[in-house]
C-alpha cells in the first residue's frame, strides 16, 4: 500500500503549537527526502498523541518503539 | 460542475469541545448529525487548554454562581451581557458534573469532590479575595475533556467527517442558513451539507497576528465564512494577549514561572515592573504586564539586536528547583530559544492569545444580527459557540478558565435549541439555492487559473506584520489608522495569491490559500474596528484614552458602552446595546464601576 505524502504532510498539523513549530521545521528540511519506509514510519508515529510526541521530541519521554527512533531525532534536531 | 449533496438533520462544522458538545446534544436526541473537521477531532486545539475550567462547585472554599457572574461581568470591563453571563455561571456546576459523568478524570481533594484551584480574575463575596473555581485534570484539563467528549459521542454515534474543510455557509434568498460547502481533503471534491441547522464550533483566529500561542489550525475559518455570507463580526478589537510567549517562536509560557520567583527585565537589566506594579510588580494581572513590556520595548530598551522583545529571568533559581517546579518550561525555552534558563534569561513578547468576540450570538446559541429594529434578530437555522462564537460573556476582556466553560454551556446551549426547534416542527429542510455551491466553486477555480500571484506565505505574513504593529497590546491612533489602510491593502493582495501545486488529492497548499481567506476576513474586521473604538476597555487600550477622572482607565461608558458589528461588505460598522439585564428578574444587574483589582 502506499502512503499518500500528502495526507501525512497535512496530519504534521497538530493541536500543540510546539509540535507545529517542531514539525514545520522538519518538513522544510527533511519531508520531501523521506524514503517510502520512513514515510511509513513517520506515519506511525503521526498517530500518537500529542503530549506523548512532544514529550519524545523534548526528551522528558523515553521513545520507546524502535520504528520512531530516527523521525524523533530528526524532530529534536535544533 | 457536478456537486455532490448529503443531507442531514444538522452540521457541525469542528470537532473541538464546542462542537463535541453539540454534536453530543443532537445525537443523542436522534438527530441525524454530521461534525465536519480538519483534523481528528481529538488533535483539535482545545487540546492545549492546561489552566482549567470554571464553575462555582464550593469544594475546596466556598462560592455561589453569583460571585462568579460578578467577576466575570468585571473581568468584561462590563462589555458582557449579563443575561449571557448569568445563564453560563448558573449552568457551570451542571455542565462540570456531566463530564465527570462522562469519565473525565478531574483531580480529586481528600474527600473524593473535585479539586478547585485558584486562578486570575475569579474571587470570593464580590471581589474581596481569591477563590479557588477552576477545576482541573493535573495540567491536561483539555486534553482530558475533548477525550470524554470524543468517547460519548462515539457512543451516541455522530457521524465524523475527519479531513473535511468546511469552505462557504449557504444562505438563500431570505438569509436563512442551509448548510456549508465543503472540500474533502482526501479527494479535493467539493460538497454541499444540506441541512435544517447549522452549527460553527470552528476556534479561534489567533494565527492572524505575527506572535501567537495558538496552533496553526487557529485560521478563522467559521467566522471568515460568516463575514462572507454577510453576517456581521461582533467585538473583534478585543483580543486578549498573553504576556510571555517566547519571542519569535509565540509558544506559551505559564505565569507559573513569575509565579515561582521569575522575573522580567529590559536590556539595561532592571527588573521593570516594579515601576509599572510596585506592589504585585511581575505578578501583576496579564493586561498590566503586557502594557508594561510594550512600553519598555517602544520606548527602546527591548532586548536583542532589534530591541524587539524582553527578557524572563530565571537564573536566580537553584537549578534543581528549576528541573523539579518548571521542567516544561525549561524544554520549551531550549527548543524555541535556544536558552537553557538555568543558565540564561528566556527572551519573551506579549503574544495574541484569545478572540473575545466573533460570530454574534445570544444565550441560546442562536445567531443573531440586526433587522427590522431589532438588534438581536436570529438567523433561521444558524447557531455558533465556542471561541468563534460571541454570546458575550467575555466581552473586553476574558477570565482564564472561563472559555473552557463557555464552549461547553454553549455548545450544550445551542444542541438543545436545534434539538427544540427540530421537535417543534419549526426547523425545515428549504430548498436549495441553484448557485449553492457557486461561491466556492469560484475560490477554488480563482487558484487554479491563478498565474503571476503570490505566495499564500508571504501574504500571510505581511498581515500577521500588520497586525502586530498596528493592532498589538498598545494601540495608537496613527498606527491604527495607518494599520486600516494597510491591510486593505494585504486584502487585495490576498484575492491574488498562486499556488504551485494544482493537484486535487492532499493538496495542503491548497487548503492553506482557502485558509488565508478567513484570517484576512478576521484581520480586517480587527483592524477597523479597533480604530474606531476611541476608548480603552479591557483589552482594548489606546494611548490617547488614558486614565482620567471622567474617564476612569479611559473607559468611555457614555459613548462606548455598546457592542462593535463589522461588515464585510463595505468595511462597515454598526454597533448595538450591551445587554446589562440579568436574564432573570430577581437577579440583581452587576452596576457598572471602576475596573482595579
Ligand atoms: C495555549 C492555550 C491554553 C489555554 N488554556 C485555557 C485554559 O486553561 N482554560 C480555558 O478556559 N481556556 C484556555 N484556552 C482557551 C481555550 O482552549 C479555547 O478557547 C477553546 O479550547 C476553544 O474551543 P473550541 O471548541 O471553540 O475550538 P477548537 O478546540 O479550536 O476546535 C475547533 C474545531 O473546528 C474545526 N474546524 C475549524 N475550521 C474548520 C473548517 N473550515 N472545516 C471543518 N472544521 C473546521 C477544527 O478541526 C476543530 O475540530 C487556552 C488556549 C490556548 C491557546
Amino acid at each position: 500500500m502506499t502512503i499518500d505524502r500528502g495526507r501525512v504532510r497535512w496530519q504534521c498539523r497538530r493541536a500543540l503549537l510546539e509540535l507545529d513549530l517542531v514539525f514545520a521545521r522538519f518538513l522544510d528540511r527533511h519531508f520531501d527526502r523521506l524514503s517510502d519506509d520512513q514515510l511509513a514510519d513517520l506515519d506511525d508515529l503521526l498517530r500518537c498523541d500529542d503530549y506523548d510526541i512532544w514529550g519524545m521530541v523534548n526528551g522528558s519521554k523515553p521513545c520507546e518503539e524502535q520504528r520512531w527512533k530516527e523521525m524523533i531525532a530528526l524532530l529534536r534536531e535544533p | 460542475m457536478n456537486v455532490a449533496k448529503r443531507t442531514f438533520d444538522a452540521v457541525i462544522v469542528g470537532a473541538g469541545g464546542a462542537g463535541l458538545r453539540a454534536a453530543l446534544q443532537l445525537s443523542e436526541a436522534g438527530l441525524k448529525t454530521a461534525v465536519l473537521t480538519k483534523v481528528f477531532p481529538t488533535r483539535s486545539h482545545t487540546v492545549a487548554a492546561q489552566g482549567g475550567v470554571a464553575a462555582s462547585l464550593g469544594n475546596s472554599t466556598e462560592d455561589n454562581w453569583h460571585w462568579h457572574m460578578y467577576d466575570t461581568v468585571k473581568g468584561s470591563d462590563w462589555l458582557g451581557d449579563q443575561d449571557a453571563i448569568e445563564f453560563m455561571c448558573k449552568k457551570a456546576n451542571e455542565v462540570v458534573v456531566e463530564l465527570e459523568h462522562y469519565g473525565m478524570p478531574f483531580d480529586r481533594t481528600d474527600n473524593g469532590k473535585i479539586y478547585q484551584r485558584p486562578f486570575g480574575g475569579h474571587s470570593m463575596n464580590y471581589g474581596q479575595a481569591p477563590v479557588m473555581r477552576s477545576c482541573a485534570a493535573a495540567d491536561r484539563t483539555g486534553h482530558a475533556m475533548l477525550h470524554a467528549l470524543y468517547q460519548r459521542n462515539v457512543r451516541a454515534n455522530t457521524q465524523f467527517f475527519v479531513e473535511w474543510m468546511a469552505l462557504d455557509l449557504i444562505r438563500d434568498a431570505d438569509g436563512d442558513v442551509l448548510g456549508v460547502t465543503a472540500l474533502e481533503m482526501e479527494t479535493g471534491e467539493i460538497s454541499i451539507f444540506h441541512a435544517k441547522a447549522t452549527i460553527f464550533a470552528t476556534g479561534g483566529s489567533g494565527r492572524i497576528y505575527y506572535s501567537s500561542t495558538n496552533a496553526f489550525i487557529n485560521t478563522g475559518d467559521g467566522v471568515g465564512m460568516a463575514a462572507r455570507a454577510g453576517i456581521p463580526l461582533e467585538d473583534m478589537e478585543f483580543w486578549q494577549f498573553h504576556p510571555t510567549g517566547v519571542a519569535g517562536a509565540g509558544v506559551l509560557i505559564t505565569e507559573g514561572v513569575r509565579g515561582e520567583g521569575g522575573i522580567l527585565r529590559n536590556a539595561s537589566g532592571e527588573r521593570f515592573m516594579e515601576r509599572y506594579a510596585p506592589n504585585l510588580k511581575d505578578l501583576a494581572s496579564r493586561d498590566v504586564v503586557s502594557r508594561a513590556m510594550t512600553t519598555e520595548i517602544n520606548e527602546g530598551r527591548g532586548c536583542g539586536p532589534d530591541k524587539d522583545h524582553v527578557l524572563l529571568d530565571i537564573t536566580h533559581l537553584s537549578p534543581e528547583n528549576i528541573m523539579k517546579r518548571l521542567p516544561g518550561i525549561r524544554e520549551i525555552s531550549i527548543q524555541f530559544a535556544g536558552v537553557d534558563p538555568i543558565k540564561a534569561p528566556i527572551p519573551v513578547v506579549p503574544t495574541c492569545h484569545y478572540q473575545m468576540g466573533g460570530i454574534p450570538t445570544n444565550y441560546k446559541g442562536q445567531v443573531v444580527v440586526p433587522k427590522d429594529g431589532n438588534p438581536n434578530a436570529p438567523v433561521s437555522g444558524f447557531y455558533a459557540a465556542g471561541e468563534c462564537a460571541c454570546a458575550s460573556v467575555h466581552g473586553a476582556n476574558r477570565l482564564g478558565t472561563n472559555s473552557l466553560l463557555d464552549l461547553l454551556v454553549f455548545g450544550k446551549s445551542a444542541g438543545e435549541t436545534v434539538v427544540e426547534d427540530f421537535q417543534s416542527g419549526q426547523l425545515k429542510l428549504k430548498p436549495l439555492p441553484s448557485d449553492a455551491a457557486d461561491v466556492s466553486l469560484a475560490r477554488i477555480a480563482r487558484l487554479e487559473g491563478q498565474t503571476n500571484g503570490e505566495s499564500v506565505h508571504e501574504v500571510g505574513l505581511e498581515m500577521r506584520r500588520t497586525m502586530q504593529k498596528h493592532a498589538g497590546v498598545f494601540r495608537f491612533d496613527n498606527l491604527l489608522k495607518e494599520g486600516v489602510q494597510k491591510i486593505a491593502e494585504v486584502a487585495e493582495r490576498a484575492k491574488h495569491t498562486e499556488i504551485k501545486d494544482k493537484s486535487k488529492v492532499w493538496n495542503t497548499a491548497r487548503v492553506e490559500a482557502l485558509e488565508l481567506d478567513n484570517l484576512i476576513e478576521v484581520a480586517r474586521a480587527t483592524m477597523v474596528s479597533a480604530e474606531a473604538r476611541k476608548e480603552s476597555r479591557g483589552a482594548h487600550v489606546r494611548d490617547d484614552a488614558p486614565d482620567t477622572a471622567e474617564n476612569p482607565n479611559g473607559r468611555d461608558d457614555a459613548n462606548w458602552l455598546k457592542h462593535t458589528l463589522w461588515y464585510s461588505e463595505g468595511n462597515r460598522l454598526d454597533y448595538k446595546p450591551v445587554n446589562l439585564k440579568p436574564l432573570s428578574d430577581d437577579v440583581e444587574p452587576i452596576a457598572l464601576a471602576k475596573r482595579t483589582y
